[in-house]
């Protein structure tokens, strides 16, 4: 395992190694459902591009030191793809990777939704969604007052939009001009129950969030250019915007049949699903077509 | 840090927007003869101001009522360090929890109904069950905003927040009482409910109590025949009971149960045991709040006589809070009559 110290926002790393560390990502989040016998795989997909960037290339932190006053902060708000973020933590040296072997399992610490007192490198528990952008400005708003350069990043679930407590939270963090608030949104283009435009539609979501007075950039989420490009665009903390990526993936996102599909949100993964979805992973990131193209 | 700049009429942040007292209170130095010191609602603002004088990590937020829980005394004092979220409660208090989170004691104040009701899940969640030293501070409980009517009367909090595991709950009964709660709370680990009535409660102890402890209950009346457990704005009104009742023969004594969770199980016991008969008395539903609490001590340990007094599980009337307090007997002659007759049907 290979441990890093962050000192600063950016770091040299190749494309190619980004996607192996979103492969990997994508091959611990399988085995991690085959130990629980359930896992939200689809939604962690569709951020495995956005987990790798921002923790092998980004985010400024030091896992012998989970606690460090100025490390950024990153919120999973959409906590149900922690399941992607645990072998991460792991990879860097947060914790023994062994510790996932418990996934779930009784008095384990590692569950569906992450738990900031249970596992180091968690910033904050979450789960019920609609909050985490209320930590984050909370976060934002205690760097400022401490006098503290760090940013906040949020990592939001589209179909959390719908929330209202998001809304609450954006237009506090507009008012505030808490510039060090940096809102990720990843656009998997489906809730539960189908896609979120016929759930309860949230687009414009770039409209919605300029005219909260976020600074708001869009971007194919699943290449690394655009990722690395707009996370490397951000502003310093500070007065001014809050910052938002809107990030279009694909629910689902390396494994063809499950890519944009209802029928692959959570539950198990055995025998040929499993193997296939193993193997399909294993061979690389193809380039996304549609079904009906 | 950089200073915020002038925004020349543009920017209504209050956030770091330096010593606004445009909008101040005005300087009250009385209500109804009661001098404003002696106030609850005058000390809230004032004492955290007091408190953040020697502690950094104190910030205090209010939900666009800042002149209402009276936290301008303290935005006044420390503007950079005091936040109004606006009319947004659940994002004031999952917000709290992020400042917690990074080292902060954040105080956040607003009616109990709008807290401690509506903000329940982010008190549960994002306070109690991380363990973040938030206060939530619901000022205005029970059914103290009279004529405001049933959406801003309180009188469920106490039994939602006492089910959340991790959190402590407190009620106060006066001003100086408040001054000793908010004293102990700065280091107190964990979430915290603190519960104030009206903010004009009369005066229950003449100093600031110094032997103030979460979860030990305050014997402000020896007695023998009857012990009254009181929280909050019923202690007041139940120490007058006490004093009428002993005027007719009877020893009863009071229990100011400020802590409802943790729970003083010992003087409930003793009260049990020494007194042999109990009343419990709370602005708030009988179901599941002090009243509640007490009898899930007392059920299987003793065979006592033993009454809730409070609200009848309804929704309460509207009129001036006085007026409620005396129809629903949570005043002195209300409590009275209610032990009254216990003591007369069981002795």
């Amino acid at each position: 395992m290979t441990s890093y110290t962050r000192p600063a926002h950016g770091r040299n790393v190749s494309e190619e190694f980004l996607a192996d560390r979103a492969k990997f990502i994508r091959l611990e989040t399988l085995r991690l459902t085959r130990i629980a016998g359930a896992g939200h795989y689809s939604s962690t997909f569709s951020a495995a591009e956005l987990f790798a960037a921002l923790y092998y290339a980004h985010l400024r932190f030091d896992p012998g030191n989970p606690k460090w006053p100025d490390r950024d902060r990153f919120l999973l708000s959409k906590g149900h793809a922690a399941i992607g973020l645990y072998p991460v933590l792991a990879d860097l040296g947060f914790y023994d990777p062994a510790l996932l072997d418990s996934f779930t399992r009784l008095g384990s610490a590692f569950g569906d939704h992450p738990d900031m007192k249970k596992i180091p490198g968690i910033d904050f528990s979450s789960g019920s969604l609609g909050h985490g952008l209320s930590v984050a400005l909370g976060m934002a708003v205690a760097g400022r007052i401490q006098n503290r350069s760090y940013r906040t990043y949020c990592m939001l679930g589209d179909g959390e939009l719908n929330e209202g407590q998001i809304w609450e939270a954006a237009m506090a963090a507009g008012h505030f001009k808490l510039r060090g608030l940096v809102a990720i949104v990843d656009r998997n283009q489906l809730s539960i129950d189908g896609p979120t435009e016929k759930v309860m539609s949230v687009e414009p979501i770039h409209g919605k969030f300029e005219a909260f007075g976020w600074d708001v950039k869009r971007i194919d989420g699943h290449d690394f250019g655009a990722i690395l490009e707009a996370l490397d665009e951000l502003a310093p903390a500070g007065e001014g915007k809050p910052q938002m990526i809107v990030a279009d993936t694909i629910k689902g996102r390396g494994v063809k049949h499950m890519e944009l599909s209802l029928d692959w949100h959570v539950g198990n993964l055995v025998g040929e699903d499993f193997d296939d979805a193993w193997n399909e992973i294993s061979a690389g990131l193809k380039p996304y077509v549609r079904e009906d193209a | 840090m950089t200073q915020r700049p002038d925004y020349a009429g543009q920017d209504q942040s209050t956030l770091f927007r330096g010593n606004d007292t445009s909008i101040a209170l005005k300087d009250v130095k009385s209500v109804r003869g009661t001098p404003a010191k002696q106030m609850p609602a005058f000390v809230l603002g004032e004492e955290l101001a007091d408190l953040a004088e020697t502690d950094d990590r104190i910030v205090v937020a209010t939900a666009d009522l800042a002149n209402s829980s009276r936290t301008r005394d303290f935005a006044s004092r420390h503007p950079g360090r005091f936040i109004d979220f606006g009319i947004a409660e659940r994002n004031m208090i999952t917000a709290a929890a992020g400042m917690a989170s990074c080292g902060l004691i954040p105080y956040v104040a607003t009616f109990a109904s709008f807290c401690g009701i509506l903000g329940a899940e982010a008190i549960r969640t994002d306070c109690a069950y991380p363990r973040m030293p938030v206060r939530i501070i619901g000022h205005h409980s029970g059914i103290s905003m009279g004529f405001y009517g049933t959406s801003h009367h309180s009188l469920e909090d106490i039994g939602m927040m006492r089910t959340i595991a991790d959190l402590t709950v407190v009620c106060a009964a006066d001003a100086n009482q408040l001054r000793a709660i908010l004293r102990a709370s700065v280091d107190h680990p964990g979430a915290m409910y603190i519960r104030l009535g009206r903010g004009r409660d009369p005066e229950v102890y003449s100093e600031v109590p110094a032997d103030f402890v979460f979860g030990k209950a305050t014997k402000l009346r020896d007695g023998r025949d009857l012990t009254i457990i009181a929280t909050g704005s019923e202690v007041h009104a139940s120490l007058g009971a006490a004093a009428a009742l002993e005027a007719e023969g009877w020893s009863v004594r009071v229990l100011d149960m400020h802590t409802i969770k943790p729970l003083d199980v010992e003087a409930i016991l003793s009260a049990a045991a020494e007194t042999g008969a109990i009343l419990t008395v709370e602005e708030h539903n009988v179901l599941g709040g002090l009243g509640g609490a007490v009898a899930e001590v007392i059920a299987g340990e003793f065979s006592i006589p033993f009454r809730r007094h409070g609200i009848a599980d309804q929704y309460s009337l509207i009129g001036p809070p006085a007026a409620l307090y005396t129809h629903y007997g949570l005043d002195a002659p209300g409590v009275t009559k209610m032990a009254r007759e216990m003591l007369a049907r069981f002795n």
